[in-house]
């Protein structure tokens, strides 16, 4: 299937962080990883688990029976999303009378899952199919003097069993992802934990209280921004980064930025073109450095 | 924290009677997809002592509603509004030592707390979006409209009535279906 991919999109990301979209296709142009786009998908499934599991396989084997109709395999920008199709074909593949309860469901509408391709999410597809090696070479503007954090959040990595390309406890793909563009990743405690988005809407006081004390620990560690691959991560630290500040009375002015943003910065592509203009948390600072830093050298 | 606190939806002045036990539900949720595994609970605590939200609440503890559950406090268990704080952050299931799979327990009861209709309105919203739209969340006409001066390609269709179709039988599907009256509403 070579680097050629379906794109999934899901809801979160064109809902609310097109910024993410934005600077994923453009990295990933210069990359030579080919996109195909679907003519139709649907949500993955995840938002309804909590309250039907059956809901939530079938619409995960309905979204890779589209994708198996196409014979390519799938890239997800949302860790999600990407956890829950690769659930699903795990599951489906091993519980034969369930695939076909499952089946049995999809037939309404004329399709079958038959387990035949795999999903991605980006940050394994440039961990294993692009490489570091290429991820390297592409950068013409390093980073150099640039101090981020990175926060990997839970379904990128958890649970292992079904994820399983990088250790939870002690990851390292999105770390040497970052020191490739030339800039610095600083450790710090709590680097593994939650982002509390999913607790939102729930207990807003539960969930902005978990993003508060990592924030703490970021701004300990003097990080100039916080490096995060997923959407609900993404709009719980920048997004709520104000109203976190003014609730408890702190100020991080930490800017958030998608992964794919740091990299595009560092293979010469400019800020407009990686959608800067969109997240809410001031980047003005870091950029003017970098802008420095590259006229001194 | 007091001792009361880290109970959920269980106080001093709530004792437990023998006739709210159900002694069977834990054979139940054996049978169940996702909490096969719950009568290997050894009550170690890892998972409580592990979870980020049990952290910051003061009513979230997942070892505290596995033990309910293997006592028959099922109704506690089911009613109680802590359930919908887990973050399904999967830590818990990775670092249980008894293989327990703490999160697709917890999965298990609220889709019985959601059967019973009790939960949050928020699922409500998104369940009633995808049967809508495809998708969970309502994409506004102007963000759909804005990714082609954005250079986005179109967004993929959800293809509403296929969603309909594929999930005709399914239980929480036709309760929340149910014409406004009808149905038990969410909390």
């Amino acid at each position: 299937m070579g680097n050629k991919y379906l794109i999934f999109l899901g809801c979160a990301i064109p809902y609310r962080v097109s910024s993410f979209e934005i600077s994923s296709r453009k990295v990933l142009a210069k990359l030579g990883v080919e996109l195909v786009e679907m003519p139709e998908f649907n949500c993955c499934g995840l938002p309804l688990d909590p309250v039907s599991h059956e809901t939530m396989l079938i619409l995960a084997a309905k979204n890779l029976a589209l994708a198996e109709q196409q014979g390519l395999n799938i890239l997800t920008l949302c860790p999600g999303c990407a956890g829950t199709l690769k659930k699903v074909n795990k599951i489906l593949k091993q519980d034969k009378a369930l695939k076909e309860q499952i089946n049995s469901h999809l037939k309404e509408a004329g399709l079958e899952f038959k387990g035949t391709i795999e999903t991605k999410h980006l940050l394994q597809l440039l961990k294993e199919d692009v490489g570091l090696e290429k991820i390297k070479a592409s950068v013409i503007k390093p980073l150099t003097d640039l101090k981020v954090a990175e926060h990997n959040g839970c379904h990128i990595l958890r649970p292992k069993e079904i994820i399983g390309f990088d250790d939870p406890e002690d990851p390292q793909t999105l770390k040497a992802l970052i020191e490739a563009t030339g800039a610095t990743c600083l450790d710090y405690i709590d680097e593994t934990e939650c982002c509390g988005a999913p607790s939102v809407g729930v207990s807003d006081k539960v969930a902005l209280a978990l993003a508060r004390d990592k924030l703490n620990h970021v701004k300990q560690v003097d990080a100039q921004a916080l490096i995060t691959i997923c959407p609900f991560c993404h709009i719980m630290y920048d997004t709520n980064e104000l109203r976190i500040e003014k609730m408890f009375n702190e100020t991080y002015g930490i800017p958030i930025l998608h992964y794919p943003q740091l990299l595009g910065l560092a293979m010469g592509l400019t800020p407009e073109e990686l959608a800067f203009n969109e997240l809410r948390v001031n980047a003005s600072k870091i950029l003017k450095q970098l802008t420095q830093g590259a006229n001194k050298q | 924290m007091t001792e009361a606190a880290a109970t959920p939806t269980q106080s001093k002045d709530q004792p437990i009677k023998a006739s709210e036990l159900d002694p069977k539900f834990k054979y139940e949720l054996v049978k169940m997809h996702g909490s096969e595994k719950i009568l290997k609970c050894f009550q170690c605590g890892t998972c409580t002592s592990d979870c980020p939200v049990a952290r910051y609440s003061d009513t979230y503890r997942p070892r505290t509603l596995i033990h309910m559950a293997q006592l028959g406090l099922k109704d506690r268990v089911l009613n109680s509004d802590t359930l919908w704080l887990c973050a399904a952050c999967f830590t818990c299931t990775d670092r249980c030592p008894q293989d327990v799979e703490v999160a697709s327990v917890i999965r298990v009861f609220r889709n019985l707390a959601a059967e019973k209709g009790c939960f949050p309105q928020v699922f409500k919203d998104q369940a009633a979006s995808l049967l809508e739209s495809g998708y969970a969340y309502k994409i506004p006409e102007l963000r759909i409209k804005k990714r082609e001066s954005q250079g986005l390609p179109p967004l993929p269709k959800g293809n509403p009535e296929n969603v309909r179709k594929t999930l005709k039988g399914v239980k929480f599907i036709e309760k929340i279906q149910k014409p406004a009256g009808e149905q038990q509403s969410g909390q």
